[in-house]
């Protein structure tokens, strides 16, 4: 009756709840971002219902104006830091600071459950605040992140009484010692995933037994060097329903007892899929995991420096489902070869450097990679360290290999040629970005010209990540791949002879963008400042550490670093000394 | 005696100036074996190919020591220290132990670290207190010698010096003791 003569129904007309629940089934943050746009009604339903956000640049938006906007918050992911922090070319009090977030959602009364954090700061003072502000903290996900202490580990562990994850993944963290794996205390039952693989210092290993065996919900454990081969024993008996296992020292006597009962405590641990660790390791106790190698789908030996490439290969024989793998280079692009023919199912490999500065005689080369794409017809993210690269090799792979998302290649060497034909690698790379049309990620090296960047900004259509060092010849390159990769997002440059001409021609692209890094490149003062000033919704900051102060440097002087960035809130407040923000 | 073009010194020469320009250099980068070990120096062929790169080059200029570029290889630090102590570590700490033989009047001090196993253990200590060990076996231990190698283990118990995994051993050996005569009856080896 009340439909009257409207041949539409009116969406408006559902009460809140109803669009609510629409809603949650939306969960990608892109989705959720359109849903928001389409009316004011909507807008304010999406907005008190959002409970994940994504923060790519924790400087993009202010922790006030972020818990305003997403009062319901409960999911947050911060990255500080921009990648090339990874590799020091950042300097420490950069910025990239945890404790102004939790500050103002402790104060705000925000509901936290989840953290995840990449390259920020995070001090102890943070980790105790957090601890005690949100009684429903559940997760805690830390990568690449410095700044605490065990001491603030202790913290989350005596406070967050419901706490299920906690996931330490390559972070510089000072060791006091192992108390405060003690800190849980008996009535955590809650746990799900822990993994403190990166912390140096030693662990008590008796609260570490207890805490498993308290932990009926463990999925996921992954140990640190100190834990040592009998106490990996005991804890596999206790939970046999490990999904993801890092073990710690794998060091023991094969004819042992301690051995035999290894055995037999994982030959009953048949949900393990995931394996890591190994972080000191004696070859000849690898037999006793071979059980459990068929159902893998992931494999990380990266920090097995003790495994040569017989025993590798030997593993991996046994490891028929692996869908990820991640390896030394000591494998050798023979051992490449046993993987081709015997991970069928691989999506993703990756290939560190076991001697990084210098390319011993067990490095690979561009057969090994050929011999996997011809393997590995799934292969869809590639990271591969190695000593040379050669065109023909590229090309051979952007045949075998249409899928690719994520392609990075670091030839150890930074402008090495292709040592057959001695050019640069620029066809390899433009078969790659011609061939693999939902390439997102593409990191390059090698010698290469501004006809790369044509290529990439002919093809790579649905690039969204870019990482150059030491390649190009003018700024045709850098305008190339600005001009034509819409969808780019992070553009990251160093040792390349782009300049003004370059970062000026289109200034609004880099409101689309997340972030531009450009270092020793020839980009002067002056121009930074043009851009500042036109580009209001830019940050744009010079990362300057010599002596000198800003007034006495020329605008014809070229900066060393420069980071711009889209924002919302201006100029941050915390930038040191050597930061200067134009 | 290898001839020089058995040894194929030309692969393996370091020489200055772009990768491609002139058919030396070209030689310099492709070598008779697939892989060559020696690879063009970044720094060498950096400063003759990039100007802007010069300022960030660490500062060796002599071609035969290696030349690292700051930031290069793009591995996180996290990682590179991880990998790396296993050289520095044996560089710098080390694993000393204390090695006493039974009648001599001074112990004598050795660093597990530098052998890769065994052999060269007990070479080691057979040339520092000038005696012969004897053919080891897993049944019997030291057979055909009246010195028996012995070291102290973690539990503080005296152990026959190869039973156990190379690494297992440096990891838990505490100290060493070249027993002699009847007292190294007890740990079943054969006179």
């Amino acid at each position: 009756m009340f439909w009257g003569s409207r041949k539409t129904i009116d969406m408006n007309y559902f009460p809140d709840e109803v669009l609510e629940h629409v809603f949650d089934f939306i969960t990608s943050h892109k989705d959720r971002n359109s849903v928001s746009l389409v009316c004011k009604s909507w807008y304010k339903i999406e907005k008190y219902s959002r409970q994940r956000v994504f923060l790519g640049n924790c400087y993009s938006i202010s922790p006030e104006r972020l818990i305003a906007r997403f009062p319901g918050l409960k999911s947050l992911i911060l990255k500080g830091k921009p990648h090339f922090a990874d590799f020091n070319l950042v300097p420490d009090d950069w910025g990239g600071f945890l404790y102004p977030w939790i500050k103002a959602m402790a104060k705000s009364r925000i509901g936290l459950e989840e953290l995840r954090l990449k390259r920020m700061v995070v001090s102890d003072e943070s980790l105790e605040l957090l601890s005690e502000s949100f009684p429903n903290f559940k997760s805690l996900v830390l990568v690449s992140c410095e700044g605490f202490t065990t001491d603030g580990l202790a913290a989350i562990a005596a406070n967050c009484r419901f706490l299920r994850e906690l996931d330490l993944q390559e972070n510089e963290v000072e060791d006091h010692r192992g108390y405060w794996l003690s800190c849980f205390p008996g009535s955590c039952t809650s746990l799900v995933s822990l993994n403190f693989a990166c912390l140096k210092g030693e662990i008590n290993l008796a609260s570490l037994e207890r805490l498993v065996a308290r932990s009926p919900n463990l999925k996921s454990l992954r140990l640190n060097r100190a834990v040592p081969f009998d106490t990996l024993q005991r804890l596999l008996i206790r939970a046999p329903q490990l999904v993801d296992l890092g073990t710690g020292s794998y060091i023991h006597d094969p004819s042992s007892e301690a051995y035999n009962k290894l055995k037999a405590a994982i030959q009953n641990c048949n949900s393990i899929r995931s394996l890591s660790g190994f972080l000191e390791v004696a070859p000849c106790c690898m037999p006793a995991i071979y059980p459990i190698c068929e159902n893998l789908t992931f494999l990380n030996l990266s920090y097995a420096a003790g495994l040569q490439s017989n025993e590798l290969t030997r593993l991996i024989h046994h490891c028929r489902k692996l869908q990820r793998l991640w390896i030394l280079d000591c494998i050798g692009d023979k051992g490449l070869g046993v993987v081709a023919s015997t991970c069928k199912e691989l999506q993703e490999l990756r290939v560190f450097p076991s001697d990084p500065f210098d390319a011993g005689n067990a490095a690979v080369t561009e057969e090994g990679l050929v011999l996997v794409s011809e393997g590995c017809p799934k292969l869809n993210s590639l990271l591969y360290f190695c000593q040379q690269m050669t065109n023909a090799a590229l090309i051979t792979v952007a045949k075998n290999c249409t899928n690719f998302i994520r392609f990075r290649l670091c030839i150890l060497d930074p402008i090495k040629p292709d040592p057959v034909t001695n050019q640069p690698l620029d066809e390899g790379f433009g078969a790659i970005v011609r061939s693999c049309k939902g390439l997102k990620r593409l990191s390059l090296s090698g010698l290469l010209t501004d006809q790369v960047f044509y290529y990439i900004g002919m093809y790579a259509k649905k690039l969204e990540m870019l990482s150059i060092a030491f390649a190009g010849n003018s700024d045709k390159g850098m305008l190339y791949v600005l001009n034509g990769c819409k969808k780019l997002r992070k553009l990251e440059i160093r040792d390349c002879p782009f300049g003004d001409t370059a970062l000026l021609e289109d200034m609004g692209k880099y409101e689309t963008m997340r972030s531009l890094w450009m270092s020793t490149c020839e980009v002067t003062l002056g121009a930074c400042k043009v851009l500042a000033k036109k580009m209001p919704s830019l940050n744009v900051e010079i990362i300057n550490e010599s002596e000198q102060t800003e007034f006495n440097l020329d605008d014809r002087q070229k900066v060393d670093k420069m980071y711009l960035y889209r924002t919302l809130v201006g100029h941050r407040k915390d930038a040191p000394e050597f930061v200067w923000l134009l | 005696m290898a001839s020089e073009k058995d040894l194929n010194l030309e692969a393996t020469e370091l020489r200055l100036g772009l990768p491609g320009t002139s058919d030396e250099s070209a030689k310099n980068q492709t070598s008779a074996t697939p892989r060559s070990n020696k690879r063009a120096l970044p720094q060498e062929s950096m400063t003759s190919n990039i100007s802007t790169a010069s300022k960030n080059c660490d500062q060796e200029t002599a071609p035969h020591t290696k030349a690292q570029v700051v930031g290069w290889p793009p591995i996180r630090s996290y990682r590179k220290n991880s990998l790396q102590p296993k050289k520095s570590e044996a560089e710098i700490s080390g694993i000393y132990v204390k090695v006493s033989m039974d009648g001599a009047p001074y112990l004598r001090k050795i660093d597990l670290k530098v052998f890769k196993g065994y052999p060269e253990l007990l070479k080691a200590l057979e040339d520092m207190f000038k005696f012969k060990a004897g053919e080891y076996s897993e049944r019997e231990g030291y057979n055909g010698s009246e010195f028996v190698p012995t070291y102290e283990d973690k539990d503080g118990d005296w152990m026959l010096v190869g039973d156990v995994p190379w690494e297992m051993f440096t990891s838990c050996c505490k100290k060493l003791r070249i027993m002699k005569g009847s007292e190294a009856r007890g740990l079943g080896c054969v006179v």
